[in-house]
């Protein structure tokens, strides 16, 4: 079985990380913000990953660092989801544009 | 004996009275906070007696030389090795002596205000601002050093500017209090700038300390104030004058004396305690107190001598003009603190005792009758409701004892014999006469004044035409009003013969007094004189005084409108410093110093205005700004390193 190359791996995790940001950028669903934001996660974690593989084969510490962003990235989605709730509690609605009560 | 058992509690009495009186007085002691004042002050009093005699009987004289006795010292402020504010007492034979006439006097008040301040609606805080009164003026004069008679020379300038405008619905009484306290204070800046100068330079605020080191010629710190001037003027002179300017604030000498007339807005009993026998005569203790001091400057004694005699002649032609009988005993009051102050200024250019003692012996025994006086005239004016002599007149029938009292004390402030005003009046004459001739006559010419107005009051009041309107009234006042005043009657009669100077000399070393019998003719015979000629215009009522007055037109006016000093005062405060200082200053600090603040206030206001916009409230509009601005970082990161 042949080698991927590098190049193909990092080109999915860029493509998965811009992804993300246009979700980000573009949906006014909070839940969808925080799937997109999910995406950068999991394209970060995925760079770890190679660079542990291709440049320290003998070493753990990339593999190690995934399993600490995921573990982050599932506290955070049960914080931000509780704040979803309550936005939506306080306003009827989880779209971000509305929740602008502390502009300026 | 031991001093230091009993003598703080002279002063910590009237302290306690007023700590009491101040904060349950009106809730909880209400009509018997007289009472609590007379029992606090009563026993200071009790307590200075005895201090009195065993100082000056017992154990005070020490190898024919009263000692300086320091029975309290602690140490309150240290600023370096030898500069320290302490705290104490100190008894010497001035410090005793005005013990006894403030405890002594400030008693009498207290037990006449019973009956006089009946029915006030402040009774408890009048009594409480008196024992406050009381309190600062027993620790002026036992002060150990300059400092701290210079906190309780400003406390007793508090308690003045208190019992001044204790009636303050009177707008006039407001003003009045608050003139009082500004000329004062204004004052007090020249005393404490004094203070400062002779403590850094003299090394010392300890009068003892000071003395002796300025005393010593041979001592680096006399050296220093004698060589270094300012203005051409030596230190020493100008650290002297400045606390004299100190003392003539307080003690109403000529041009600070302005306030004293308006003080006399204050309850009549408060007059008699502060602006008669006690806190005004504090300006000639102060000089008396560091007497060996001023006596090394030739020029400020003479600046107190001169001063003086003026404030002494301009008080007395003024008293012949006023209407109101408590301005003529503020009038009086200056002219006679007018003597003490240049006895003692004589007394130090020319090296002549008798007009140190003199100068303190008169302020004993004004103390009393000056009191007295005041005391009386609180009793007519409880009893005919005005203070304007026009509205009295007969009064010797319906108050005798008001009337014999204020006889006595008339007859003693014009100097008849054998009366307590004689003798010290006569000391002070004697003084003048030994060494300075001018002198001597203007006061020979002030005694006969004051003899003169001081009769035109007494016969304005009791005799004149007959008493008209007062049948409905409650009669000459209680019996705690007519025993100070008889009290002060004997004191007047029995102060004089005290010999004073066995007590009281500038050296501490007791002196036989001498009376010159032959001298005495001048003034007595000058004061019948006046006696006789205010009789003659007073006694019966008639028009002579008042053609007289036209016949002087000029002079009458001038000395009706008390010089138009307060005029000046006022046409250099309101026209030369208001508008030449006061309004650039005031354009410069709303136009330029303002101005400045609002710049800078607007400038943030609309910058923060700009920046508050990115704050939108927009989650995705940040999370844009942040990628922009890691993209301007890493491109910068990437190119430009």
């Amino acid at each position: 079985m042949t080698e991927i190359p590098i190049s193909h791996m990092l080109f999915v995790s860029t493509a998965l990380f811009f992804i993300g940001m246009y979700g980000f950028f573009t949906r006014r669903n909070m839940i969808t913000m925080l799937m997109a934001i999910e995406l950068m996660l999991n394209s970060v974690n995925i760079n770890f990953v190679i660079f542990n593989k291709y440049l320290y084969p003998d070493k753990m510490d990339g593999i190690f660092f995934t399993i600490f962003v995921i573990t982050i990235a599932a506290a955070e989605a049960a914080v931000a989801i509780a704040i979803i709730i309550n936005l939506y509690r306080s306003h009827q609605s989880i779209d971000v544009e509305e929740a602008d009560n502390l502009k300026n | 004996m031991n001093y230091a058992n009993y003598i703080y509690l002279i002063p910590l009495l009237p302290l306690l009275s007023f700590l009491l009186l101040g904060f349950f007085g009106r809730k909880y002691v209400g009509t018997a906070s007289g009472w609590v004042g007379v029992l606090s002050l009563g026993t200071s009093a009790l307590l200075s007696v005895y201090t009195a005699f065993s100082y000056f009987f017992v154990d005070g004289l020490m190898d024919g030389k009263y000692q300086t006795i320091i029975p309290v010292k602690m140490e309150w402020l240290r600023f370096s090795e030898t500069l320290s504010i302490d705290m104490g007492i100190l008894l010497d034979p001035v410090s005793v002596m005005m013990l006894v006439v403030v405890t002594f006097v400030s008693l009498m008040v207290h037990l006449f205000s019973i009956g006089y301040m009946k029915g006030e609606e402040r009774y408890a805080t009048y009594f409480s601002y008196l024992s406050l009164f009381t309190f600062s003026m027993l620790g002026l004069v036992l002060s150990t050093n300059i400092f701290q008679i210079y906190m309780f020379w400003e406390l007793v300038g508090v308690s003045s500017y208190l019992l001044i405008g204790y009636y303050f619905t009177k707008p006039s009484a407001v003003k009045a209090s608050k003139k009082a306290f500004i000329v004062t204070r204004f004052a007090d800046l020249g005393f404490l700038i004094g203070i400062l100068i002779l403590g850094f330079s003299g090394g010392s605020f300890d009068f003892a300390t000071l003395i002796a080191t300025l005393t010593n010629t041979q001592s680096p710190e006399l050296t220093t104030m004698i060589s270094s001037s300012f203005l051409g003027i030596t230190l020493l002179s100008w650290a002297l004058t400045l606390v004299f300017i100190g003392g003539a604030g307080k003690s109403a000498m000529f041009p600070l004396h302005i306030w004293l007339p308006d003080a006399m807005e204050g309850p009549t009993p408060v007059s008699a305690l502060i602006h008669a026998a006690t806190m005004v005569v504090a300006g000639v203790y102060l000089v008396a107190r560091m007497f060996p001091v001023f006596a090394l400057d030739p020029a400020v004694m003479h600046l107190i001598t001169i001063t003086g005699i003026t404030s002494a002649v301009l008080a007395a032609i003024i008293a012949c003009t006023q209407t109101d009988i408590k301005r003529v005993l503020a009038y009086s009051t200056m002219s006679q603190i007018g003597y003490m102050m240049f006895a003692m200024g004589i007394s130090g250019y020319a090296f002549n005792d008798t007009g140190y003692t003199g100068s303190l012996f008169h302020l004993f025994t004004h103390a009393f009758f000056k009191s007295l006086l005041f005391l009386g005239a609180g009793a007519v004016i409880h009893y005919v409701h005005s203070n304007e002599m026009k509205d009295m007149g007969g009064l010797r029938k319906t108050m005798p004892i008001t009337h014999i009292t204020f006889l006595l004390a008339c007859l003693a402030i014009a100097g008849i014999p054998p009366l307590a005003g004689f003798f010290s009046k006569e000391e002070i004459l004697l003084a003048a006469w030994e060494s300075n001739k001018t002198v001597y006559f203007m006061a020979l010419g002030t005694s006969a004044l004051t003899a003169f107005y001081m009769f035109r009051l007494y016969f304005s009041i009791f005799w004149s035409k007959e008493a008209a309107h007062h049948d409905n009234h409650h009669g000459e006042g209680t019996f705690t009003m007519k025993l100070p005043l008889l009290l002060l009657a004997g004191c007047t009669i029995g102060a004089g013969l005290i010999p004073f100077s066995n007590f009281v000399t500038s050296n501490n070393i007791p002196e036989k007094m001498e009376l010159h019998l032959l001298f005495s003719i001048a003034p007595v015979l000058l004061a019948v004189l006046a006696i006789g000629i205010a009789a003659m215009l007073y006694k019966n009522e008639n028009d002579k005084p008042d053609k007289i007055a036209s016949s002087m037109n000029a002079l009458y006016r001038t000395a009706l409108n008390k010089f138009y000093i307060d005029e000046i005062y006022l046409f250099i405060t309101k026209k030369i410093i208001f508008n030449l200082i006061a309004k650039p200053a005031a354009w410069i600090d709303r136009n330029i110093v303002d101005g400045l603040m609002n710049l800078l206030g607007n400038a943030t206001i609309i910058v923060s205005d700009e920046a508050k916009s990115v704050q939108s409230g927009k989650v995705q509009w940040y999370a844009l700004a942040f990628l922009g601005g890691i993209l301007i970082l890493t491109v910068a990161f990437i190119y430009l390193y």
